[in-house]
């Protein structure tokens, strides 16, 4: 009888959490098919560009230049030992394009950005601001989440860019203006040796993570509980859940793009 | 359903007046819904005549929110039916739901108004979204609005610098913003002293004259919304336990409805009820 009952409890358990994954992934299909379905917003779309991009550039700025500077004073110290400090601008420049770039600026704006999503859909759906959406006969995926996916998938490369820019500038600052690295083996370094495929790898991991950030963040805001503590558990459970798997793929995403 | 009845909770009524004239807005047959193991509905049948105010009264735990929530089509129900003008919107896809949508307006019970809009702009919502009206027309009809529920020279103000009865008037002025033939209106008055609460009843009535409404209202402010109530449902472990105009309804001997008017009907006694 206990076994009946154990198996029964598990088999809702997986039942469950089946359920759970669809609904997930369907709210990203709809939520991606709203894009091509009129009416087009590009008010919406300009607003949500402004708060997921514009709004963080600041941060992006000062994430991307301090990482910069740390790669630069760690890799001329490492480099050093071995006698290659003229490889310095290559190797800063590789680790920002290819890793660090695309993941700390997907984190930085899953904090920032994400977060904030989370709690704005969060408070909308427990005031009913969502179900009024709804009774006006305006869908509120089209409405609300669709333009953050739009804004996220052009924000995130171009953000991870200016990281990547701003990076390099403060690793050239530290590890040649300060350490005294070679200026001119800087910045040759990095043409000769970075092409294309370390361009787009950075390119594709940024906008895998975007549509990972905006999919968690809108998923759990909108989802989150009509109680005073559904708010601040889906912002919390978004930016967790959000920065692991930007993580998680980050290793997957390498593994192909290697 | 055309007459006024008592429902014993055995599925079978007792007739105790006669019926309005007028047709119904709407039509509740059967309605059933299910959370989990809780049955909340359990088969209510309701008509809402046209040009009429009814209001939905039962103690917390009666299925009156999950059923206002069925009529404004937030929710599908498991079985039973719904019917605006002749159409039965249970079976419709969401295509037809948006086009029955639009003939409704609706008043939250926190009113709903977007944060990040001034009050212009929330009321102009609706018609920026889903009229072609210039920006003129638009700007003309907001301020009608505004000046029919007491609002005017507002239009700037945010919700977040409004009273809670200020903003449950603008959350009515964007409800009726489209001309809606049917209000519907979620406990409109929680939230506020007695004065105000007296005032949105007014304003309710006046609004349901002015604009020749069908209005739907959910409310627990016994007895005091009679007043402005034309009809009276009473809902009971999710059926309808009475329904008529209020002076049947509050001259029914009932011992149920009477307790809940004594204020010794409550959630747990349901759920009690429920489990039993």
């Amino acid at each position: 009888m206990a076994i009946v009952e154990m198996t029964g409890r598990l088999g809702a358990l997986v039942i469950d959490g089946v359920v759970r994954l669809g609904a997930f992934v369907l709210f990203l299909l709809t939520t991606a098919l709203y894009v091509f379905i009129p009416p087009f917003k590009p008010r919406l779309w300009i607003r949500q560009i402004r708060i997921i991009g514009a709004d963080s550039l600041f941060l992006i700025i000062l994430i991307g230049g301090f990482t910069g500077m740390v790669l630069g004073l760690q890799g001329y110290n490492t480099l050093r030992r071995f006698g290659s400090d003229g490889a310095l601008g290559t190797v800063v420049a590789l680790v920002l394009v290819r890793e660090l770039g695309p993941v700390l600026a997907a984190l930085m704006i899953a904090a920032r950005a994400g977060s904030a999503m989370a709690a704005e859909l969060g408070a909308m759906q427990s005031t009913e601001q969502i179900d009024a959406l709804t009774v006006m006969a305006i869908n509120p995926i089209q409405y609300l989440v669709s333009p953050r996916l739009l804004a996220g998938v052009i924000s995130f490369p171009l953000l991870t860019a200016v990281f990547d820019v701003v990076g390099i500038f403060g690793g050239y600052m530290v590890g040649v203006g300060l350490m005294g690295a070679p200026s001119g083996a800087y910045f040759n370094g990095i043409a000769a040796n970075m092409d294309g495929h370390d361009i787009m790898t950075g390119v594709y991991k940024s906008l895998v993570f975007g549509v990972i950030v905006i999919w968690i963040c809108c998923y759990k805001g909108y989802h989150a509980d009509r109680m005073a503590t559904g708010v601040s558990r889906a912002t919390t459970e978004a930016v967790v859940l959000s920065s692991a798997l930007i993580l998680a793929f980050d290793y997957f995403l390498t593994s192909i793009l290697l | 359903m055309s007459q006024t009845e008592i429902n014993h909770g055995d599925g079978h009524a007792q007739d105790i007046g006669n019926a309005p004239s007028a047709g119904n807005a709407i039509e509740v047959r059967d309605l059933r819904r299910r959370f989990g193991r809780q049955q909340v509905l359990d088969g209510v049948t309701l008509d809402f005549p046209a040009g009429q105010i009814t209001t939905i009264v039962g103690p917390s735990g009666s299925g009156k929110t999950v059923l206002l929530k069925h009529i404004n089509l937030l929710l599908r129900p498991d079985s039973g039916t719904i019917v605006f003008d002749n159409v039965e919107v249970t079976k419709l896809g969401a295509t037809g739901l948006d086009a029955v949508r639009e003939k409704f307006g609706m008043l939250f019970q926190a009113g709903a108004l977007f944060d990040s809009m001034s009050i212009f702009d929330n009321i102009a919502f609706p018609l920026v979204e889903k009229t072609r009206l210039t920006r003129a027309e638009i700007a003309e009809r907001v301020h009608e609005t505004l000046k029919a529920v007491g609002l005017q020279g507002m239009e700037a103000k945010f919700p977040s610098e409004m009273s809670g009865g200020m903003q449950k008037r603008a959350a009515l002025a964007r409800a009726l913003v489209r001309r809606p033939k049917i209000l519907m209106l979620d406990e409109p008055t929680t939230g506020l002293d007695p004065s105000r609460t007296g005032a949105i009843h007014e304003l309710i009535r006046r609004t349901q004259e002015n604009f020749q409404l069908t209005a739907v209202m959910v409310s627990h402010d016994v007895p005091a919304v009679f007043e402005v109530s034309d009809r009276v449902a009473f809902l009971h472990n999710g059926r309808t336990h009475l329904n008529g105009t209020v002076a049947q309804v509050m001259a029914a001997d009932d011992d149920v409805f009477k307790r809940f008017l004594a204020g010794k009907a409550s959630g747990e006694e349901n759920e009690t009820a429920l489990a039993g």
